[in-house]
């Protein structure tokens, strides 16, 4: 597999009231996200897990090094519509990046700004809506819909300007359980279905433990870097930079320290069940 | 509650009026309005009451809508007819009293400048109530697309009218919720001296201003991360073309118009 986006190096911080950069976000910051893969990206707040986002897609520019989106260079002016074409990030709140008044114009928004063909932009939305399970509400008005609707209306918009690549930056930080499900499954297939490539940001770890592969951050750096599995195997690190383990490992970690004999690597709670099912049917 | 709010004044429907091109609307209102102000006795001012009644009964918008416009602006017609009542004099004196005549010309001007309000507001009214607020900002665009070539910056112009209709349900929301926040913490809104009143709203409006920057700046993001850069090279998933009955409602106008004109010649003049 070819790596996608590429950080080579990369160094960034948000000037100050007299426009020196003093607080370095992110630092020497290296990173491969391959094509096709759904990463996750855990740390606590203000590790630069936001400001990743806004790297990817030349919203920001690196101070220094260099970030790559299929081989174009973030850095030139030239191609920043070629890079966000490429790359959609759909962000925290879904009050705050829906334009229209009506759904399925928000949807078209994208491809309106492409330059797309009327005709090919019909299409796209209704194909974008039925995606993310939305397109009986293609007609409603965007406060009409709840959160985790907003939010699939969001994604829809970023899905109509066909990207390989969705960065989603805690798209389920304001939504309820139910919400962040909805989110959670279409994320989902969009990966596994049209093999567009995700990079979840998230400080659930419950979300990160879907994910192929979860990178986590803690002051601009990458601490650990591996499949969901492993990842949360090392927890004693993971305390370190303030982030949980999800329940379910924690539970079997515990189980493990009373001495019963189960996997402690339990990802989810129906993992768990399994391993526990088979505990007691061995005794 | 709040989610039953809608934006402007549109009265869902499905009729001729509600499916005629905005920007042939927003023209022929204009039309209308040109025209009423060139009737110049009842015969011409009669086609026109004509065509509204027309309009009004093809849009099937009910008329206690219109009458629900009208109601606002009763005073301003009331004042309206008084004035003219009093100070045109000509014709039979209908009363005297102490310095004041009525005479049939005061009487009639009044009627025929009420009866003009009141055609000018339903047909205003028309327009916003058979077109959404989106498709009218739409039109506008469209309309003024020319005065781009004198540098007036027409597509910001109009996306910043979308921007501000879409966000009027949220910031009422946020409103809702500052209210209640301060309320939770002994703010008073409703008693006391109006000046009192008034300061008490303070609490309310810095932080809604503070959160309105805050929504614009990520808006800002989420649009140029959606490839957003102006009105250059931007195409439209609904296109707006005119048909047949836009052609007719327009030749129907100008009848109207050559009709008006004709019966002002044929008939006095009431002004």
């Amino acid at each position: 597999m070819s790596s996608y986006i590429e950080f080579q190096n990369v160094t960034f911080g948000y000037p100050d009231d007299e426009g020196n950069v003093t607080n370095d976000v992110i630092e020497n910051f290296n990173l491969k996200i391959e094509k096709g893969s759904f990463v996750a990206v855990l740390g606590h707040n203000g590790c630069g897990k936001s400001t990743l986002a806004k790297l990817c897609n030349a919203i920001e520019v690196p101070l220094s090094g260099k970030v790559f989106v299929d081989g174009l260079d973030t850095a030139d002016e030239e191609k920043v519509l070629d890079i966000r074409r490429r790359v959609g990030v759909v962000f925290q709140n879904p009050d705050n990046q829906i334009v229209a008044t009506i759904v399925e114009d928000d949807v078209a928004f994208g491809p309106e700004n492409l330059g797309v063909d009327p005709k090919e932009i019909r299409e796209r939305v209704d194909e974008a809506l039925k995606n993310v399970g939305m397109y009986e509400f293609r007609t409603f008005e965007p406060h009409k819909l709840s959160g985790g609707q907003k939010q699939r209306v969001a994604i829809a918009g970023i899905i109509a300007m066909k990207p390989e690549c969705i960065v989603l930056d805690e798209p389920t930080a304001m939504l309820d359980p139910r919400g962040r499900r909805e989110v959670m499954k279409t994320v989902k297939k969009l990966n596994k279905e049209f093999g567009i490539t995700v990079i979840f940001i998230t400080h659930y770890m419950d979300e990160a433990a879907k994910a192929d592969r979860v990178v986590v951050m803690d002051n601009g750096k990458v601490v650990l870097d591996d499949e969901p599995r492993k990842v949360f195997s090392n927890d004693e690190t993971l305390k370190k930079v303030g982030l949980d383990v999800p329940q379910a490992t924690e539970l079997s970690k515990m189980l493990v320290r009373d001495g019963i004999k189960i996997p402690e690597d339990s990802l989810d709670i129906d993992e768990l069940f399994e391993n526990i099912k088979a505990v007691l049917e061995a005794q | 509650m709040l989610s039953d709010i809608t934006i402007g004044q549109y009265y869902k429907g499905d009729s001729l009026v509600h499916r005629l091109d905005a920007r042939i609307k927003i023209i022929l209102t204009i039309l209308f309005i040109v025209i009423i102000f060139l009737c110049k006795n009842f015969f011409s001012l009669g086609l026109m009451i004509l065509l509204t009644v027309l309009s009004v009964l093809l849009s099937k918008v009910p008329f206690k809508m219109f009458f629900k416009s009208i109601k606002p602006l009763l005073p301003i017609i009331l004042f309206t007819v008084i004035l003219n009542m009093f100070y045109i004099g000509g014709g039979t004196v209908l009363l005297s009293f102490w310095k004041i005549e009525i005479t049939t010309k005061g009487v009639f001007t009044a009627i025929f400048m009420a009866v003009r309000i009141i055609c000018l507001i339903m047909c205003s009214s028309l327009l916003t109530y058979t077109t959404v607020p989106t498709a009218l900002t739409d039109a506008i665009e469209r309309l003024l697309s020319p005065l781009n070539v004198v540098h007036v910056p027409v597509h910001s112009l109009a996306m910043m009218m979308t921007l501000a209709l879409r966000f009027i349900p949220t910031l009422i929301e946020e409103i809702e919720r500052i209210m209640n926040a301060q309320k939770a913490r002994g703010a008073d809104f409703e008693s006391g001296k109006f000046m009192a009143r008034v300061k008490a709203m303070i609490p309310i409006l810095i932080p809604l201003f503070v959160s309105a920057f805050r929504r614009a700046y990520e808006l800002s993001f989420a649009m140029t991360c959606r490839c957003y850069h102006g009105g250059e090279g931007r195409t439209r998933m609904k296109q707006m073309k005119l048909h047949v009955s836009d052609f007719v409602s327009l030749g129907v106008f100008a009848a109207v118009l050559a009709g008006v004109i004709l019966l002002n010649s044929c008939f006095a003049r009431l002004i």
